[in-house]
């Protein structure tokens, strides 16, 4: 039995929003964002999990959530058989060193004050037990790895391009030696080639480095091909899982078909059934009662608005699950 | 005023012939569009594919007079319906921009001004360029105006948009501001619309939804299109013809079954096999390796030469845009001739 690298039980985040004065002398009550609604999730040694869903819908929160950069409100997370949840702040910096993430922004997540020396070896500063001449020659080597010349080494962030910058995001990431790296949407401020670019290096260094990656983004397309596994995730909830192959070719619940056929294709089909979902995502303030999905669902039944859908495979064998009513009234 | 309206199929709205627009920067002359010509026919949609630095933007942002120093526009013909936009006036420009040609920008956050209302917003365009309400009597103007603003607010697809004429953009989503700029664009029924980006900061199910919006809007107005965009999806689903260009220059143009289908310049080869295809997912992505050259004193030279697989010696001259078979150009000396 091979135990699950990472294990994420029932994580809720609820962000409150601070009360006027006006609200607090009439009693009003804090209003809540529930960001992620009591999310539950496996991702074992050496694969790729995907999240996807539009803005807003808590896969970066979940992300952040799994390495404690926001404090989750409930739930367990359970990084290599330790619960990260139970850890105190020093644990959880120690910790740190095996967890890692990419940020979206390749702007603002680099010190403009650092040579991309000085950003990439602070990891090892915090968490490294070696000689500054040992940390120094990690430091080179994974900096040439991602595609550096030596010559650029004591070079600014604003002397780099955007892939580039997101090449020393990665390094930072790496020079750690980290067994699972989140990659929150990595790719999605930079152009079709150089995005092609990060893509493959991601690839090439997951095999050499032994990582697991969590692949946040928007970008449907670039998470399939990258992805082993794939979460929908909409309002703070999963609502399908399951093999990369499976959801891109038969999605099952009626958003994430929506989703997939919302995605512009270089061959359009000859006949296409596109479902446009009308209007925006619901307020994650005050989410719909029942299946959250209801408001915009194309098939939604009576019953959705009254009693939420729990997660279930679809068949006993198989690791794709959704969460929908009509799923279940199927079986 | 209009005596050009036997307008058959064969004469374009919109004709670019040689333009060349350059920045003059500290370091140097940064040439950033470089002889483009291209051609829009009525009721036709041209999509113009490109990254950053392409000069997409810039080539409209020209056509539409908007470039100022130390930007400048060292040559070419701007024609729209006959006239060469470039040898206009100011005020003459200012009566054909917004009310025959509109154009959206990319960041509708930022297009928009924070601190007028949409009403507002829509007023200035509407009171500004048509003829009927300008025709009307001063006391009944803002009423009709506001009629209209109304009307093309429903047309997008704004819920009650009655009540939120006096709303602020920070006070819509992301999808609804996209849609008031498209508004604003459409109130005074331009002949050509030029969308620039117009989903790229937008969730797929968003972009669908404007991108249909935007489509069946043509259909129903009979309006020529450009849509700028990077998306090589969008442009397969949207567009009759392709441009692609890069860095300042077109490097291919045609239908866009025969560009997206048999692409014969190695950029646009390389770029579509840099695209991860949902409806593919076994097909490789194979990066372009390198990146855009800075174009400050450029060389005469294929702009595509340090990242190209195919490159020869040949290439390290100034390299023309040549016609093949079905009106498909291509700027590239490597390609055998079919």
């Amino acid at each position: 039995m091979n135990a699950p690298l990472l294990r994420v039980e029932g994580l809720v985040k609820h962000f409150e929003r601070p009360r006027s004065l006006a609200q607090r002398l009439t009693g009003e009550k804090r209003s809540v964002v529930h960001a992620l609604n009591g999310v539950t999730l496996e991702v074992q040694r050496g694969e790729t999990l995907g999240l996807i869903g539009e803005s807003g819908c808590g896969k970066s929160t979940l992300g952040r959530a799994i390495l404690r950069l926001v404090e989750p409100s409930s739930g367990r997370t359970v990084f290599d058989g330790q619960d990260l949840s139970a850890m105190n702040a020093g644990q959880m910096m120690r910790m740190r060193a095996r967890l890692q993430i990419i940020f979206q922004d390749p702007y603002a997540s680099l010190n403009p004050r650092k040579s991309i020396r000085e950003i990439v070896s602070l990891p090892l500063q915090l968490h490294g037990s070696a000689s500054a001449a040992e940390n120094n020659e990690q430091v080179e080597r994974i900096l040439q790895r991602v595609g550096f010349r030596p010559d650029q080494f004591d070079r600014y962030p604003h002397q780099f391009s955007g892939g580039q910058r997101q090449r020393i995001g990665i390094a930072r990431a790496l020079v750690s030696r980290p067994a699972l790296v989140v990659c929150d949407e990595p790719v999605s401020a930079l152009d079709v080639s150089i995005k092609a670019q990060i893509l493959e290096l991601l690839g090439e260094l997951k095999a050499e480095f032994n990582l697991t990656y969590i692949f946040v983004s928007h970008d449907i397309a670039a998470v399939g091909h990258l992805a082993d596994h794939i979460a929908v995730m909409y309002l703070g909830e999963i609502v399908e899982i399951g093999r990369t192959l499976d959801i891109i070719n038969s999605p099952q619940h009626p958003y994430t078909q929506a989703l997939l056929s919302a995605v512009p294709r270089l061959v359009p089909a000859t006949v296409r059934t596109r479902t446009v979902l009308i209007g925006d995502l619901p307020s994650p303030l005050n989410p719909p009662s029942g299946c959250k999905f209801h408001t915009r669902c194309p098939v939604a039944m009576p019953t959705c608005s009254g009693e939420s859908p729990r997660l279930r495979p679809l068949h006993l064998e198989t690791s794709h699950s959704v969460a929908c009513l009509r799923s279940d009234t199927r079986e | 005023m209009n005596n050009m309206t036997t307008e058959t199929k064969q004469v374009p709205i919109l004709s670019i012939r040689g333009l060349s627009t350059q920045f003059s920067t500290p370091s140097g002359l940064l040439k950033a569009v470089q002889d483009v010509s291209l051609d829009v026919m009525p009721g036709e949609c041209v999509g113009i594919v490109g990254e950053s630095g392409s000069g997409k933007s810039v080539s409209f942002a020209s056509v539409m007079g908007l470039i100022k120093p130390p930007g400048q526009i060292a040559a070419g013909e701007v024609i729209f319906d006959g006239t060469d936009l470039r040898k206009l006036s100011a005020e003459a420009l200012r009566r054909i921009r917004g009310k025959q040609i509109a154009m959206t920008m990319q960041d509708a956050l930022t297009a928009l001004n924070p601190a007028m209302t949409i009403e507002q917003q829509l007023l200035e365009v509407i009171l500004a360029h048509d003829e009927d309400i300008a025709a009307q009597p001063y006391w009944q103007k803002k009423r009709r105006a506001r009629t209209r603003a109304v009307e093309v607010l429903a047309l997008v697809g704004i819920p009650a948009a009655q009540t939120r004429l006096n709303d602020y953009p920070h006070q819509f989503s992301g999808g609804m501001r996209q849609r008031i700029m498209i508004a604003i664009a459409l109130a005074c029924k331009p002949r050509l619309l030029i969308a620039d980006e117009p989903t790229t900061a937008l969730d797929v199910t968003i972009q669908a939804q404007v991108l249909e919006l935007i489509a069946s809007l043509r259909r129903k107005l009979g309006m020529s299109m450009v849509l700028i965009t990077h998306d090589l999806g969008v442009v397969a689903e949207q567009c009759d013809r392709v441009v692609v260009m890069y860095a300042g220059q077109v490097v291919e143009s045609g239908l866009t079954a025969q560009v997206i289908g048999a692409p014969r310049h190695p950029y646009t080869r390389g770029l579509l096999q840099a695209t991860p295809r949902v409806e593919d997912l076994s097909a490789p992505v194979r990066p372009i390796p390198g990146t855009v050259p800075n174009l400050i004193n450029f060389p005469a030279q294929c702009h595509f030469y340090s990242r190209c697989t195919q490159r020869t010696d040949a290439c390290l001259a100034a390299i023309a845009l040549t016609r093949h078979a079905d009106a498909h150009d291509v700027r590239c000396i490597q390609i055998e001739e079919s």
